[in-house]
């Protein structure tokens, strides 16, 4: 079987899980004897996977004036966000005056481009069925299914009012409307994406597949054996955007009540994001600040250091559709405190779990973790093993059995 | 001749409520009324008062009828409080003549294995519980969840009990088989019972399970069981959760229909009958020693104590309870000494098992929290509070004190 896919981000260049299990699925599907076409927005040099056949989108664009120029398109882009990299960009290139630019003037024109390469991409390459990811692809992946007649797999990541908080825009929430709505089947990363598709855009949950994110247990990271730096003092950490999908201001208030019971603690937060400065003030004006380390984005062997010092982590996430990131840590050996809004807590029974927004329960929980070592020893070893059940096979088993189910649905 | 003997254990604990360390210091109710009341009406509607009628029409129309009952003391003292018409229809059952009560802990602990002054204390307040409400005086005793060795059995005799209960368990009884009496071993005249565990768990697990060859299970079948055990066995002894009626197995299962048929259907063998566990050991000589070291239980596949007290985090709260033993004590405040005894039944470290967490398969049993180490936060949170109220002082009330404690206090303390 042959799938022509569409994403937007891919090891080594990536800025969150996304790429991450774009990555693995590939790997994972070509375990299976699936040949993967993965098209993305830009084909970064370096980015050598040798299972999949790297196509750069606008390298085929012949009928779109785009010519050797990486797309900007980015995931977990906004319209703002898109419009400050498009200046940015223009200002570096010197081009901040050229009307005739070959970039989208928004995000939502860029967009478009991208589905319009797909449709040739779609007409050159061979394959049985469409699979794309997220919103951004949704349009290429549509097109793709109108020049080729094939069926349309569309992933779900994230929807749009995950990564807003409930407040998403009107455009890309109904770029990710219509994307669900032409897909023959949709996949969903858990119970809880799959939830929000059928609440927020009534589709039909007979069409939805539930597959959950498995983990590479082949990284060589997970042996790095990093060591605390901070002697006694035990460690929380933070590790992800800090943006408003993954509540950072609820861990500073979790951190605030910690350390009126436990004033050792070291609070370590590890991203980057728009509310990261609202997060430092925060926890300036608690007068905790001292207790914070901020390490910035981290990529690579750092995670799982960041991982590794860490006593436990925790990912008060509003929203998390799934939360690899979750995993990862179970396998760098640290237990995790996730938040009842995550995918993830639907596959992991051996986790601390509250509701978001549950500072005091937070508190309470992590006090009593850092206080009794018996409770973080069971918590710790029961976790490592129940990990191992995680693989890429799995997701990459039922994801097959989706593209069989599309295919039937097809015919 | 074949005795059947039937034992129900009848229990409830008081289950905690949500307890945060931000309550350390400020809240000393730790259980959960409207929970327990909550549960205990559900259960005394699907079981107790059906199950309770039922036998009592039982043992109306066969005069040869017998069944035994061990009732935990926290179970009566919520019956007491919340549902007194359970209480009087065991009441009712007793006065029949034909049903004995057992004797246990109070508080259906584990104190055995921690403290036998407590234990000891526990059983007397037992005693007095069963004389108080239907004067009576147990002569057989049984360990919570059949807790059981030697030495346990030497202690029971040297307390006054003519009898004790175990499982029936392959390894202790070795060739053996468990429907005979039995003389437990470095002791002198007490009798041992085992619990037939294939014929219980027979009713008791496997009744509704569709997926066994032999479901569905009913009346003749069984009883031809327990004739196959003619000439070769002289007690079935079958021990099981009263909640089996009714709560484990639910009235539709046809669980009420099966034993309401049982005793005739038993009784059409003219070498069946029923006996009390006191009963049988009048009746029977010993058949030989049972020698068992180690602590047996009748609960899961290990038969052991892993199910209360096999991880860390059970064993260490477990002991910082009971390492409390002599300041609480000291305290002489009774209302803080009967919480840290509701504090020692058995559920709690029950809750906090991790043995099947790790396949999900925590849900088939009822557990009132989310996780093992939810409970075992809930648990040394109250036990931080009732340190608290014990350095508060003596007769002196901890809500006094509760608005002095700050945080960091507390977090030295923990």
């Amino acid at each position: 079987m042959k799938v022509l896919m569409f994403g937007w981000e891919f090891p080594p260049f990536k800025s969150g899980g996304l790429g991450t299990a774009c990555y693995d699925l590939t790997k994972g599907l070509s375990r299976q004897g699936i040949d993967v076409t993965f098209v993305m927005p830009a084909a970064p040099e370096g980015a050598n996977a040798q299972f999949v056949k790297l196509l750069g989108a606008n390298n085929f664009s012949k009928n779109v004036k785009v010519r050797k120029i990486s797309s900007i398109l980015a995931p977990y882009q906004s319209f703002t966000s898109y419009a400050e990299a498009l200046k940015q960009m223009k200002s570096r290139a010197g081009l901040k005056k050229n009307p005739n630019d070959i970039y989208g003037t928004n995000l939502y024109e860029e967009v478009y481009r991208y589905s319009i390469a797909a449709e040739e991409i779609a007409e050159e390459e061979q394959f049985d069925v469409i699979h794309v990811h997220d919103w951004m692809t949704y349009q290429a992946g549509i097109n793709a299914k109108r020049v080729s007649g094939k069926p349309l797999v569309a992933h779900i990541h994230a929807t749009e009012f995950d990564r807003t908080g409930g407040n998403p825009n009107q455009m890309i929430s109904h770029m990710e409307y219509q994307g669900l709505l032409a897909a023959d089947i949709v996949i969903a990363n858990s119970n809880f994406t799959k939830q929000n598709v059928v609440q927020h855009y009534n589709i039909d949950p007979g069409k939805i597949e539930v597959v959950h994110w498995g983990i590479d247990p082949e990284n060589p990271h997970y042996g790095i054996n990093q060591k605390s730096p901070f002697d006694d003092e035990k460690v929380v950490l933070f590790l992800g955007r800090i943006t408003i999908q993954k509540g950072p201001d609820y861990f500073i208030e979790t951190a605030d009540r910690v350390l009126k019971y436990l004033p050792n603690t070291k609070f370590v937060v590890a991203g980057s994001g728009d509310m990261f400065e609202r997060m430092i003030n925060r926890a300036d004006e608690l007068g905790i600040l001292d207790r914070f380390l901020f390490t910035g984005f981290l990529k690579g062997a750092d995670v799982h250091r960041a991982f590794q010092l860490a006593d436990l982590y925790v990912m008060p996430s509003v929203s998390e559709p799934f939360g690899l990131v979750a995993l990862e840590s179970l396998k760098n050996g640290t237990p995790i405190l996730i938040s009842k809004q995550s995918g993830v807590s639907e596959v992991v029974n051996n986790a601390l779990k509250t509701d978001f927004w549950d500072v005091d329960e937070m508190a309470n929980k992590i006090v009593n973790l850092l206080k009794y070592s018996e409770l973080l020893e069971e918590l710790k070893e029961n976790s490592i093993m129940e990990v191992q059940k995680f693989n890429l096979d799995e997701p990459a088993m039922k994801t097959k059995a989706a593209y069989e189910r599309a295919l039937t649905i097809r015919r | 001749m074949v005795s059947v003997c039937f034992y129900f254990q009848v229990h409830q604990p008081f289950r905690m409520r949500k307890y945060s360390i931000f309550d350390i210091g400020k809240k000393n109710d730790y259980f959960d009324d409207e929970k327990n009341i909550e549960v205990l009406r559900k259960v005394a509607r699907k079981c107790y008062l059906p199950a309770n009628s039922l036998m009592l029409e039982l043992l109306e129309r066969n005069p040869e009828f017998k069944i035994s009952y061990s009732l935990s003391g926290v179970f009566i003292e919520q019956c007491e409080r919340w549902a007194p018409e359970v209480i009087e229809s065991f009441k009712r059952l007793v006065a029949t003549g034909r049903v004995e009560i057992l004797s246990e802990t109070y508080y259906h602990s584990l104190a055995y294995l921690f403290s036998k002054e407590e234990f000891k204390e526990q059983v007397m307040m037992h005693k007095r519980k069963i004389k108080e409400v239907f004067g009576y005086e147990p002569r057989i005793f049984r360990n919570t969840e059949l807790i059981y060795n030697n030495e346990i059995a030497n202690f029971i005799e040297s307390m006054g009990f003519k009898g004790i209960i175990a499982e029936g368990w392959d390894p202790i009884l070795g060739w053996r088989s468990a429907n005979f009496v039995y003389r437990p071993k470095t002791t002198k005249s007490i009798r041992l019972l085992m619990k037939n565990y294939k014929l219980s768990d027979d009713i008791a697990f496997r009744f509704s399970n569709r997926g066994w060859e032999e479901w569905p299970l009913n009346t003749e079948k069984f009883c031809q069981w327990v004739n196959g055990y003619n000439g070769n066995g002289e007690c079935i002894n079958l021990f099981m959760d009263y909640e089996t009626f009714g709560e484990h197995q639910w009235e539709d299962t046809g669980i009420f229909e099966f034993m309401r048929h049982l005793p005739g259907e038993l009784l059409k063998h003219p070498d069946n009958n029923f006996k009390t566990p006191s009963e049988v050991i009048d009746t029977y000589e010993p058949k030989d020693e049972i020698d068992c070291h180690s602590m047996i239980s009748w609960a899961d596949i290990e038969r052991d104590l892993s199910a209360w007290l096999g991880n860390r985090i059970q064993q260490s709260s477990a002991s910082r309870l009971y390492s409390l033993e002599k300041d609480v004590k000291k305290t002489k405040d009774s209302v803080l000494i009967d919480a840290w005894r509701k504090l020692q039944t058995s559920d709690h470290f029950y809750y906090m098992c991790t043995k099947w967490f790790n396949d999900g398969d925590v849900h088939k049993y009822f557990n009132p929290y989310d996780s093992p180490y939810d409970s075992f936060i809930n648990f040394m949170n109250v036990i931080n509070d009732v340190v608290l109220r014990i350095k508060s002082g003596h007769g002196k009330k901890s809500s006094e004190t509760a608005s002095e404690v700050k945080g960091s206090e507390v977090g030295k303390a923990l």
